[in-house]
């Protein structure tokens, strides 16, 4: 039986990544501009232009192109980038890394404040303190995540100038890293002093990343706890003498978690979406800004590379929340 | 010599004022089961519930005191009033399916007060629930032990609850329906088995129910509530035989007989309803 859950499940996985792959692959060759034309310098014949074209293979019609495209990507071939010349495969895990980490820890930042938020408002409900946290929370939902990038920009880069607003890491530090996963690997070579100064740059744009999300953990966490704080195994905690605080660590925090746990992997798909702008605005150099860099450049190989990876990380994401789901839930576990 | 002292127990509605109990007062001497009955919404529950202090945030105690052996538990402070009653007391919850955490093994929630409030080592208090389940009746106490509430039956789940609320010897155990959800096969075992659990640890007990008859098998005294006012409180024998107030004998002409299954039922006529409802009224000034 759970052969049968994982192999239907890896079915629809692939079906989902071949939707993704076809839909992008054809919408992106419909929407006007020659990726060659803008690449060549203004002085180009039409027929360099026509050389090149057959050199992509954009001359062969879209399903030639689609068959030969996907042959490539199911050897772990994904092309060349047009205007990088560079490997696309190689390319987009160059610059993954950066926005894991970006995204892992503003994913950190939203659970931290959003959970915090959410038991403090339930300790206490039905107060000014409950209403204070409605508020902030209404404000931070309702303000989107680039608004709150330019806002930490302007305090803490350009009024106050505590923080340098740009890049992944300072310029002028020598990097020992091996890999491009530089929070981690500071942190496994023991650096501290280099995950301070990655921490220095990435923690606006994970707070931007994760205010929004916050808002969101804090309110529905908060709507569930309340309402497991009625239920009578809380009220029979409280008999056996903890107190508020221990109810909701040893009683309510886990039943309580699933709809929020739902809600963080779809809200987490939308965050990873966040960086495509955020990272453009401090100038972090992650798979996101690479993205922009790859449309304005209509660098198709490029593009599908990237959504192709996004795609990936979604369905990862989903993945990994169903798994969770069965760890807090005893009773999907069988059946 | 009373053990659980209630003395003029005002419980309101907060906002509207609403009363829910009107000077409530009762003694419970130590050792003994006390009944508390009346319909639904008579405020049983409530009375409970101020007991143990896990009254909705909706309702507060406006006056009155409750007094545990020596202890004044009103006026101590929250938290402490808190850590006492842990200690001290314990609730047999009336519905098994829902008191019971779903997403925690059984083993823990029995163990919880010992290991949590006091202080015991996870291997004694895991030998003492073995103990425990083994004094339910429970086949197989370590399986059951790993297993999640949903793994069993709603009488198995009540057992359970029984073995929790005694596990660390508590003085004052407070029952509120106890077998009210359970399959009428289930409820006379239940009832039985707490009955003999009570004596054999000599608990003082407030025994909730609705049911006269249950009252009849578990209960030395007995309060009869109407409208969050006890309308009489007698000890047992004298209320199934001579009760003294209208709607107490109303209410026992309402109740089927075990020993006469057949004999007809009247429910409680509407004027005595009205006259009571007057009277416990009268109380608020
Ligand atoms: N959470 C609450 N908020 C406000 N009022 C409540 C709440 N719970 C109960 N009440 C009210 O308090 C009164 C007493 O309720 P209580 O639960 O003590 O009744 P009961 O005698 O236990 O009845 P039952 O046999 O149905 O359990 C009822 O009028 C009820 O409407
Ligand atoms: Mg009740």
């Amino acid at each position: 039986m759970l052969l049968l859950r994982i192999l239907s499940r890896l079915l629809s996985i692939a079906v989902t990544l071949f939707g993704v792959a076809l839909v992008v692959f054809v919408v992106i060759r419909l929407i006007p501009g020659n990726p060659i034309a803008m690449m060549l310098p203004p002085g180009a014949t039409d027929d360099d232009i026509a050389r090149l074209t057959a050199l992509y293979g954009f001359d062969k019609s879209i399903p030639e192109q689609f068959v030969i495209w996907l042959g490539g990507v199911l050897q772990g071939d994904f092309g060349t980038s047009i205007s990088l010349r560079q490997d696309v495969l190689g390319l987009v895990l160059g610059r993954l890394p950066g926005t894991l980490e970006l995204a892992g820890l503003a994913l950190f930042f939203a659970v931290l404040i959003g959970v915090a938020l959410a038991i403090f408002g339930t300790i206490r409900r039905g107060k000014k303190t409950e209403t204070g946290i409605d508020i902030w929370n209404g404000l931070t939902l309702s303000t989107p995540d680039f608004l709150w990038g330019l806002a930490l920009i302007l305090l803490f880069g350009v009024v106050l100038q505590w923080f340098g607003i740009s890049g992944r890491v300072s310029p002028q530090l020598d990097l020992p890293f091996v890999t491009q996963f530089y929070l981690l690997e500071s942190l496994a070579r023991f650096r501290l002093d280099l995950t301070a100064d990655l921490l220095a740059h990435m923690w606006m744009p994970a707070l931007a990343l994760a205010l929004p999300l916050s808002a969101m953990i804090a309110q529905v966490l908060k709507v569930s706890l309340k309402e497991v704080m009625t239920l009578d195994y809380t009220l029979l905690a409280r008999t056996k003498g903890y107190t508020e605080r221990q109810v909701i660590f040893r009683e309510a925090l886990r039943n309580a978690a699933l709809p929020t746990l739902a809600l963080t992997g779809v809200q987490l798909t939308h965050l990873i979406g966040g960086t495509v702008i955020v990272e453009r605005l401090f100038s972090y150099g992650g798979l996101g800004s690479m993205a922009i860099d790859a449309v304005i450049n209509r660098d198709l190989p490029l593009i599908q590379g990237i959504v192709l990876t996004f795609a990936v990380i979604f369905v990862a994401i989903n993945l990994i929340v169903d798994l969770l789901y069965t760890v807090l839930n005893p009773r999907l576990r069988h059946g | 010599m009373s053990f659980l002292t209630i003395q003029d127990l005002d419980v309101r509605l907060r906002g509207s004022g609403q009363r829910l109990l009107r000077g409530v007062s009762l003694e419970v001497a130590q050792g003994q089961v006390h009944g508390l009955v009346g319909e639904s919404g008579a405020g049983k529950s409530m009375i409970g519930k101020a007991i143990l202090d896990v009254l909705p945030r909706s309702v507060e105690i406006a006056g009155g005191r409750i007094t545990l052996g020596e202890t004044d538990l009103t006026a101590l402070p929250a938290k402490a009033r808190r850590h006492e009653l842990g200690q001290r007391t314990a609730l047999i919850p009336q519905d098994p399916l829902t008191a019971l955490n779903p997403a925690r093994r059984i083993g823990g929630q029995i163990t919880d007060r010992l290991t949590r409030v006091l202080g015991w080592g996870a291997a004694r208090a895991d030998a003492r629930a073995v103990e425990l389940l083994d004094e339910v009746q429970i086949s197989d106490p370590a399986r059951v032990m790993k297993s999640y509430p949903h793994e069993l039956s709603g009488g198995m789940r009540q057992r359970v609850l029984i073995a929790a609320a005694f596990a660390a010897e508590p003085e004052l155990i407070i029952a509120d329906e106890p077998t009210t959800a359970l399959d009428v096969t289930v409820q006379k075992q239940i009832l039985k088995m707490i009955a003999a659990m009570q004596a054999a640890h000599n608990t003082t007990m407030l025994f909730v129910t609705h049911d006269l008859g249950v009252v009849a098998r578990v209960c030395q005294r007995v309060s009869v509530l109407f409208a969050g006012h006890v309308v009489e409180d007698a000890d047992i024998h004298t209320l199934l035989s001579v009760p003294g107030h209208p709607y107490s004998q109303a209410l026992l002409s309402a109740t089927p007989r075990y020993d006469d299954p057949r004999a007809s039922l009247r429910p409680v006529p509407q004027s005595v309803i009205d006259a009571t409802r007057a009277e416990a009224e009268a109380h608020d000034v």
